[in-house]
């Protein structure tokens, strides 16, 4: 599988990214933000995390208008797949790719540690490997990740199965920890080919390092 | 001219920024303030003199990247 994954200034997760998905045998080729086209070949494209842009205006706001970026949307468009994890999924989000917005976290802290999700849905090309409300634990890492969407949008992601992944504890009890509507942790498009969360799974490939729930998660564009 | 760009989330939006605001306004006994919404202010200098061509084109920009329309609101206020 060939994996595009984009950098842009202050993106800092390009190289986990690209370490996360060589661990599952797949080529990758990172995109610097200049570039304005994807190969032709590309199986999935990864916005990674960081601070692009230094989150100046709003976190993602300034990325979006890169020339990668208008790539990656024609590639969305054609039916590509889109994965955004953490400053990706505020990307997608200000680039309309997914609905709903991201917020300064509630308590209005910056949350870095392991939390663990509830797995919604499993009938898309992310979490095909997993059965509804398994819990994984994966690091979160973010100040913006207050996800935020209207009541009509929350009720038309739940009837098209577009959330993905809800925050939870250990026994898999809802605890919200950034004040997200229904403690959405991500979710995907009503196509169901582009995919955003704010946790890491690209940071828990290893279990020595705390979690190997990523591996499990990343795995399911391997069948896709 | 100078367009000045209010932003502030929108009404029904939670401002925690806001809230925390007024948490510490009442510790310092200002007991008055009722509701703080914390937002940002862009000042934008213009090449365009017309007035309503020019609030056309801020309006564009807020809609495109200045504000996000999904939890965010805008003002412009033109000056000479």
């Amino acid at each position: 599988m060939n994996v595009g994954i984009v950098q842009f200034p202050g993106t800092n997760c390009e190289y986990d990214t690209r370490y996360a998905f060589e661990q599952l045998g797949c080529t990758t080729q990172i995109l610097w933000h200049k570039n304005d086209t994807v190969a032709a070949n590309t199986d999935l494209l990864v916005v990674a995390g960081g601070f692009s842009y230094g989150d100046y205006l709003r976190s993602g706001a300034i990325a979006r208008f890169s020339p990668i970026m208008q790539a990656v949307i024609d590639f969305a468009h054609k039916g590509g797949k889109v994965l955004g994890i953490c400053n990706g999924f505020q990307v997608l989000t200000e680039s309309r790719l997914l609905p709903g917005a991201l917020k300064r976290n509630e308590h209005l802290h910056f949350l870095s540690r392991h939390h663990h999700l509830q797995v919604v849905s499993t009938d898309n090309a992310f979490l095909n490997r997993f059965t509804c409300n398994d819990i994984v634990n994966i690091p979160i890492a973010h100040h913006d990740g207050n996800y935020y969407i209207d009541e009509a949008g929350l009720r038309s992601l739940y009837d098209n199965d577009q959330v993905l992944l809800r925050y939870c504890d250990a026994q898999g009890n809802i605890a919200n920890p950034n004040g997200s509507v229904d403690a959405i942790a991500g979710i995907c498009n009503a196509q169901k080919n582009v995919f955003g969360l704010m946790p890491h799974p690209e940071r828990a490939m290893e279990s020595i390092l705390g979690s190997s729930d990523g591996k499990r998660m990343l795995e399911g564009f391997l069948n896709a | 001219m100078k367009a000045i760009v209010n932003v502030f989330l929108k009404a029904g939006v939670l401002d925690s920024q806001g809230k925390a605001v007024h948490h510490a306004l009442g510790s310092l006994k200002f007991d008055s303030v009722e509701e703080v919404r914390v937002g940002k202010q862009i000042v934008l200098s213009l090449s365009e003199t017309d007035e309503a061509k020019a609030r056309a084109e801020v309006e564009q920009m807020c809609e495109a990247l200045l504000a996000n329309t999904v939890i965010e609101d805008y003002s412009i206020e033109l000056r000479p």
